[in-house]
């Protein structure tokens, strides 16, 4: 199985399988939508409702960073490549530069902010902390979420398993046994 | 006692970063900010000839273009930072028509939104006019280092003992051959990132960097202003691997560009930029040649390596240095050039030159053990050097031979059958491979301040960086130990340029520098308020004696040999005096040291691969380093450094490369698909292991170093490994199945 294919199977695919078919694309290029239009957008993220009126470019990654300042979701390449920007939508991990904001209208966005209960962590969170899961820090949000993913989707039943479904996020600082275990213990606990 | 060193404990910044808490560069934004987004040459070399910027200055939202045009003349005043390559002058940017290379930045569009600007920076157009680079490294002309040309330069392009070449002849058995290896890029997962705001002629840098001293120094120069008024901060990097040592270009146009249009501006580089101007491994050429006695002695070593570098600046790396060391042998020549191509200049990137370097020794070593039917690791044995036989001085401390043991031994090595192919798993084909690694102990001059607060806890400051190893919680563990108060209590702050000024955050030196400047800093607040204790009176009866008549000991301060009527360090703030009491160290290794001892980590590196025989598919199965790196300060953070190095030397090894474009030098696998690194799945079982080195002579704190040392070796061990499964020697990096079929 290949980078690749790992990719497709995990978050890529779910992020690809958002955007418009390419006949509704050609559609919507004969009438061009002027720059400067905004869209209204109504999205909860971590429970709070945001209605906002977006520039139809938007990512949700950027809407995050760059309008909600919820800057713990990050950007590694922009293209759907590396899996840093990883949120659940509607409780399905996807690579938030890829999606478009306006496609999301009504959606319910978890990040990385809104993964702890108040001042106690998440299982996993503690998890990541034990095991050194990370280093720099910077693919950690990504890989919290998408462990997240992981682990609700039934794929973290063994560290094969885990390794494979969670390929998809590229962690530079080579991280990955300690991701690995983090999130083998984390869905353990969440079996018991 | 309090032992604070050694303990494993886990990174205190560990709940910033889980929770997404951690703020980068990027992340500092600034009231009324606006975005830049750079505009890049489309060719190689040559002009530019117009730059239309009527249209795009229309569209909706931006703010500004800004190229050579319109620029501000940079003042580009001198400046070397010790990152900067020796000779040659930094790339200026916007400051006339000239291409270097592919991707230079030719302008920049500020907008309203990140959206507009991208937009706005597609749509401008650039004329130039084009001439044909010279990408190859194979076709380029090799230059002696101007550096190395200079009288009584300590960087030299030759080195030799004895006669090499008349003992190769002479040789019973030899091996000879030229490594290739890629161009790599650091491809850190944080982006390069910038923020700058301007107050009047001050300016203010939120910005991704591994040496924020020297940012502020460079962009102090480039600017003509005094450094006091750049002030740069970086709480933390996503990852930089050498790629944020020196100051690039776009922290200048991030400057620029906010001065130009008088607001704040945020500018982010795309992950296709980051392999523009910022730094790569540079794609190297060398010839090994070795000869031995029937025995094994090694009678021969030759090595001959070049490295590319850009045309504007000279970059060097120590590709051949531990040639001269690494093994016992009376014959020993070594050389060194540089390839100057149309490209960008390179950079350190994690285990600089002896990644490369040390690939090519290793693999031949292992070549040779062949053709004499030896065991590699017993080869290596009979050629361990007593002292540093190319310098004629001692090692400080060099565990080579307890690395072989215990990474023998832990690996499991006498399970390898020699013979290549021999051992099978099912239908796979299995290969053992080693190599030893080396990387230099570093130790650079720095400074530090530890700050006693009224509530008895310290502040401890450095404008030092943590881009992964664990400094917050290393250093702590430096300060806790020297105050002998609990980790808990100690609050360590880096990465602001108006700190005191500490080396780059790279060549393996910041636990040896910073950690002995926090050491003394520490040192000196403890002996201040022994001072202020024996002036001070107060409750604990210590007033009139002299401080030479004191001593601390787990935190306390007594009489010394008396356990009674101690003072702790909230006393001592209550006693008045002055407040906060202000420790202040600086650490520098004296010359003479330098001069008398040879100073280096060691280390050997194992890999088992298993390949497939029909498709060869190459998959790192194992892989475990035993290292002597002197003291450990935190096993744990140290383990996951070591992995993450390990995992990076398999990059190297079977993955890595970029590829430039021979008709525009254009790097055409400029993308995270498609520039392939390690992920979970590519992960084999791996482990680190220290043996016990104790080195009193390297630094106060006896540590070696260990984030480079963890790359290096690796990717020849995998070498090694694939050619044990499959007889087949690959001397090129990455090795892929095309090489095996
Ligand atoms: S930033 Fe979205 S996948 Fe890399
Ligand atoms: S922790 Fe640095 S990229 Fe994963």
């Amino acid at each position: 199985m290949s980078r690749r294919e790992a990719l497709q199977a995990t978050a890529g695919a779910v992020a690809f399988a958002a955007l418009p078919l390419p006949a509704q694309a050609a559609d919507s290029a004969a009438t061009p939508v002027p720059p400067t239009q905004t869209l209204p957008l109504e999205v909860t993220v971590n429970g709070r409702v945001h209605q906002l009126a977006v520039d139809p470019r938007l990512s949700v990654l950027d809407m995050l960073r760059e309008r909600l300042s919820l800057t713990g979701t990050k950007k590694g390449c922009n293209q759907g490549a590396c899996g840093a920007c990883t949120v659940l939508i509607d409780g399905q991990r996807v690579n938030a530069c890829l999606a478009l904001a306006v496609m999301h209208d009504g959606a319910k966005i978890t990040t990385i902010e809104g993964v702890a209960e108040g001042e106690t962590l998440h299982p996993l969170q503690v998890a990541f902390i034990e095991h050194d899961a990370f280093q720099c820090g910077y693919c950690t949000s990504g890989q919290i979420m998408s462990g997240l993913g992981c682990i609700s989707e039934g794929h973290a039943s063994s560290a094969e398993e885990i390794s494979y479904w969670m390929s998809g996020n590229i962690c530079r600082c080579g991280a990955y046994p300690g991701i690995v275990a983090a999130v083998a213990q984390a869905a353990k606990e969440d079996r018991t | 006692m309090t032992t604070a060193i050694g303990k494993s404990l886990s990174r205190i910044d560990g709940r910033l970063k889980v929770t997404g808490q951690a703020t980068y560069a990027a992340e500092f934004n600034q009231e009324g900010q606006a975005h830049a987004v750079i505009v890049g040459s489309t060719v190689g070399l040559g002009r530019i000839e117009a730059i239309d910027s009527a249209a795009v200055e229309k569209m909706p939202g931006v703010v500004a273009v800004i190229s050579h045009l319109n620029a501000q003349r940079l003042a580009y005043n001198e400046h070397r930072g010790p990152i900067d390559p020796p000779a040659g002058e930094r790339l200026h940017v916007l400051q006339g028509t000239e291409i270097r290379f592919f991707g230079e930045p030719v302008a920049i569009v500020v907008a309203e939104t990140l959206d507009q600007a991208e937009h706005a920076a597609n749509a401008l157009k650039v004329t130039y006019s084009a001439r044909q680079p010279q990408v190859d490294a194979h076709a380029g002309e090799r230059v002696i280092p101007a550096v190395a040309r200079r009288p009584g330069a300590r960087a030299e392009a030759d080195v030799a003992r004895g006669d090499a070449d008349k003992a190769l002849e002479t040789a019973a058995v030899k091996v000879e051959a030229e490594y290739v290896i890629a161009r790599e890029n650091h491809n850190p997962m944080e982006p390069h990132a910038t923020i700058a705001a301007w107050n009047g002629d001050r300016l203010t840098l939120w910005s991704k960097s591994q040496f924020v001293a020297n940012e502020q120094a460079e962009i102090a120069a480039i600017f003509g202003i005094p450094p006091e008024n750049v002030q740069v901060n970086c709480p933390f990097i996503g990852g930089a691997f050498g790629t944020s040592l020196r100051t690039w270009p776009h922290v200048t146009l991030a400057a620029l560009a906010a001065r130009h249009v008088n607001r704040p501006v945020k500018l982010v580089l795309t992950r296709k930029q980051m392999f523009f101007a910022t730094g790569h491994r540079p794609y190297t050429l060398q010839r090994i040649a070795l000869g031995a006695q029937p025995d094994g002695k090694l009678i021969s070593i030759a090595h001959e390596g070049a490295g590319e570098t850009s045309r504007y600046e000279e970059f060097m790396e120590a590709l051949t240095s531990v040639t001269s060391f690494m093994y016992s042998c009376p014959n020993v020549r070594t050389s060194y050039r540089l390839i100057p191509l149309d490209a960008s200049t390179p950079t350190y990137m994690r285990g600089p030159g002896e990644a490369s370097g040390i690939h090519a020794l290793e693999c031949a070593v292992d070549e040779l053990a062949y053709k004499l039917q030896m065991d590699p690791i017993d080869l290596r044995r009979i050629n361990e050097p007593q002292i540093d036989e190319g310098r004629q001085v001692p090692f400080s401390s060099r565990s080579m031979l307890k690395c072989y043991d215990l990474g023998a031994e832990r690996f499991g090595w006498s399970r390898r059958t020699p013979e290549p192919g021999s051992m099978r798993d099912g239908r796979l084909l299995i290969g053992y491979g080693m190599a030893n690694a080396s990387y230099p102990c570093l130790f650079a001059p720095a400074n530090a301040r530890v700050r006693l607060l009224p509530d008895g806890t310290v502040e401890v400051e450095a404008a030092a960086s943590d881009m992964g190893p664990g400094t917050y919680t290393s250093m702590s563990q430096v300060a806790a130990e020297y105050l002998g108060i609990p980790v808990e209590r100690i609050r360590f702050s880096l990465g602001r340029s108006d700190f005191p000024a500490t080396p780059p955050h790279g060549g393996s030196m910041t636990m040896a520098s910073v950690g002995s400047a926090i050491r003394a800093a520490c040192l000196d607040l403890q002996a201040k308020a022994a001072v202020l204790a024996a002036k001070g009176g107060g409750n604990a009866g210590l007033a009139g004696q002299s401080p030479e008549a004191l001593e601390w000991r787990d935190g306390m301060l007594f009489v010394k040999g008396r356990s009674d009527r101690g003072v702790t360090y909230a006393d001592l703030v209550s006693y008045g005096g002055e407040s906060p009491l202000v420790g202040e160290g600086t650490a520098a290794r004296d010359a003479e040291t330098g001069q008398k001892y040879s100073m280096h980590s060691f280390g050997a590196v194992f890999a088992e691969v298993a390949i497939d025989p029909d498709v060869k598919t190459i998959k790192v199965r194992r892989a475990l380093g035993a290292y002597g790196v002197g003291r450990v300060v935190n096993p744990k953070l140290a383990t996951s450094q070591c992995i993450g190095g390990m995992i990076g030397g398999i990059g190297m090894a079977i993955m890595e490369r970029t590829v430039l474009d021979r008709r525009n030098g254009r790097p055409i696998n400029a993308h995270m698909a498609d520039y392939l690194v390690p992920v979970n799945l590519d992960t084999p079982h791996i482990e680190a292991h220290f043996v016990d080195e104790e080195d009193t002579i390297v630094n106060p704190l006896g540590v070696k170093g260990l984030g480079e040392i963890a790359l290096v070796g690796m990717s020849a061990a995998v070498s090694n490994a694939i050619h044990h499964a499959t007889g087949r020697r690959v001397h090129e990096l990455p090795i892929m199945i095309e090489n095996l079929l």
